[in-house]
């Protein structure tokens, strides 16, 4: 019997362990994928779109079309303007809330409990949220304006959602709201991940807490922040239930991102079909882009370049350290 | 000196930290009493004062409102309970198989065939939704719940976390010593690794099950049936028309989609951090 084992090559059972994985990929990944891209080379549209349809003389009609439409770049626009707005304060909240709540000489009592709250607002479905958040902005009276007329800041009510930045506003707020919580939680575990011999090393040469964290932790943290960045900027290109159900894309296309653009072409009556399949392909294109940065960026992660980068950044830690006594004798 | 210049340093640094987080906290659960209280309180005391912590008596009448409308919210939670539980089995299970294969055996196109996941981790499925819908309305799957839960056994992101953590959690001189034995792979599979994998499965179950509940863009264009509608697609039924004028419903509704998945993070908010901080979701 044991003879027998050596001779067995299992090698197939690699090849037969993957095949659902395989097959599902492709027929529901990969072949919807092309089949969009075809569609976005062809005139299916129309009620009965998705039966008949032929290639165009000019294959790239869609995409000029789809590119010179203003609600398209507005679209665009929109979803690159709402997520930056979203990004730039989740980020740096989530920095500081983790610079806190890592901070070896300042110990924070209930990091377990913030940490559970303020994660929560990212488990519960974006569509309530936004429901929530359209409703609380009601009005003429909603809790909102009914706060401001109350304390006496406005005498009647604003309508936020009729308003165009306004709604942006909202809406990148909800996003922030949603993910500052994750994204903090991220950086922690990132945070954690640092040798605290660095540390250490910083506290015996007399770094502060400050000193600490510009030029130990965030160094140190590159990885985990350029990941956070790239999958922050694919979610939110694909950004598409917070805006849908606060005001379906409006008022005015003011909160119309790409994926609600493409939602609208296709299936609310409209069934622009190849359109909708070359605003998607153009998508597509755009976070592959920013997928093929990740793939850099976690293709590096190996041991060897770890190793350097904690020489690195205990070259850093020595510099942080000579800075901090330069500061101190000036 | 130098030690009382300190010692109030850090008491103004826990004065501001301690106030920011207990903001943020306020800010985290607030909308969730507004929400609450005004599911109690009529149309017309929400119009006349929306912001109240004093509960009113009305949560009978806005349930009543609430259940008599042309759909049923129980179907909602129904279908989105099949679908959830359905894909995240299909994801867990099949995700744990193929990360088993890229472990456990040595294969020629094993290195390229993770590549290629790693590749496609980012790719979202809704830049491929107009093919995808065309291709459902051809098989005439529009309408069933199937084309929301058979996507779920190709789950690139699950099935690199779970190679992660499998590569240094299971030892190989298990398996060999249960091909001694004489279990077959699959057996081995079954019985040996999943075991072993139970808490990585966990947590990519904890996600994929809410990942699921709360998508809304797939449900929406393959769902024109009201009958067939998720949960998500239920909730935005209550920016139509019908709940125009009746706060109150709309908050209980919110409420009733909310309470579920609270009561749950409120019981795994441990592991769910810990998956979190595993990197184990994306945003």
């Amino acid at each position: 019997m044991k003879t027998k084992l050596k001779g067995i090559s299992y090698s197939k059972y690699g090849y037969l362990f993957s095949i659902p994985f395989v097959v599902a990929f492709l027929i529901f990944t990969l072949y919807p994928t092309i089949y969009t891209a075809i569609l976005g080379f062809t005139d299916c549209k129309g009620i009965n779109g998705p039966e008949n349809y032929h290639f165009l003389e000019h294959p790239f009609e869609n995409f000029q079309k789809v590119l010179s439409m203003e609600t398209f770049k507005t679209s665009l626009k929109n979803t690159i303007v709402i997520w930056i707005i979203n990004f730039i304060p989740q980020i740096t909240l989530a920095l500081l809330l983790t610079a806190w709540f890592t901070s070896h000489s300042n110990e924070i009592k209930g990091k377990g409990f913030f940490k559970v709250v303020f994660y929560m607002p990212n488990i519960i479905t974006a569509a309530t949220v936004a429901i929530l958040f359209n409703a609380l902005f009601a009005y003429p009276r909603g809790p909102v304006n009914d706060f401001l007329i109350s304390t006496g800041l406005r005498d009647t009510g604003y309508n936020f959602i009729a308003n165009k930045m306004p709604s942006k506003l909202i809406v990148a707020f909800i996003q922030f709201w949603t993910w500052y919580g994750n994204t903090m939680i991220v950086l922690i575990s990132g945070v954690l991940g640092i040798s605290p011999d660095i540390y250490e090393a910083a506290q015996i040469d007399g770094a502060n807490g400050v000193q600490t964290f510009f030029r130990i932790t965030i160094p140190n943290l590159k990885t985990v922040l350029l990941y956070t960045l790239v999958t922050s900027l694919v979610g939110g290109l694909n950004m598409y239930d917070i805006p849908k159900c606060f005001n379906d894309g409006g008022p005015d296309n003011a909160t119309l991102t790409a994926s609600v653009f493409i939602f609208k072409q296709a299936f609310s009556g409209k069934w622009i079909y190849n359109r909708a399949a070359a605003a998607s392909m153009i998508m597509w294109v755009i976070i592959a882009l920013c997928s093929a940065v990740l793939f850099f960026i976690m293709r590096d992660k190996e041991q060897i370049k770890l190793d350097k980068e904690i020489k690195k950044a205990k070259k850093e830690a020595m510099r942080a350290s000579k800075g901090g006594l330069d500061q101190w004798q000036l | 000196m130098a030690v009382v210049k300190k010692s109030a340093g850090s008491y103004t640094f826990k004065i501001v930290a301690y106030a920011v987080c207990i903001l943020l906290t306020v800010l985290s659960i607030f909308p969730f009493i507004i929400m609450l209280v005004n599911a109690t309180r009529s149309s017309a005391q929400i119009q006349q004062h929306a912001l109240s912590l004093i509960p009113g008596h009305n949560l009978k009448m806005n349930w009543s409102y609430f259940a008599s409308q042309s759909f049923n919210p129980f179907t909602g939670f129904k279908n989105s309970i099949i679908v959830a539980c359905c894909a995240t089995l299909c994801t867990v299970y099949f995700s744990t198989m193929t990360a088993f294969a890229l472990v456990a055996y040595e294969w020629k196109l094993r290195k390229p065939f993770f590549t290629f996941i790693m590749a496609v981790l980012m790719i979202p499925a809704q830049v491929s939704s107009i093919g995808f819908y065309n291709m459902m309305y051809k098989w005439h799957w529009t309408n069933s719940l199937l084309p929301l839960i058979l996507p779920a056994i190709a789950a690139p992101t699950v099935v690199f976390f779970m190679r992660q953590y499998m590569i240094p959690s299971l030892p190989m001189e298990i398996l060999q010593s249960a091909r001694i034995d004489g279990a077959g792979e699959f057996r081995i599979f079954n019985q040996i690794v999943l075991p072993m994998m139970k808490p990585a499965m966990a947590t990519q179950a904890i996600f994929s099950f809410v990942t699921s509940w709360n998508s809304l863009f797939m449900p929406s264009i393959l769902n024109t049936k009201t009958e067939k509608f998720t949960m998500p697609q239920m909730v935005a039924l209550l920016n139509g028309d019908s709940y125009k004028t009746e706060y109150g419903t709309v908050y209980l509704g919110l409420f009733l989609t909310v309470l579920p998945i609270l009561v749950a993070y409120f019981f795994l908010s441990k592991y769910i951090i810990e998956g979190v901080a595993l990197g184990g979701v994306k945003g």
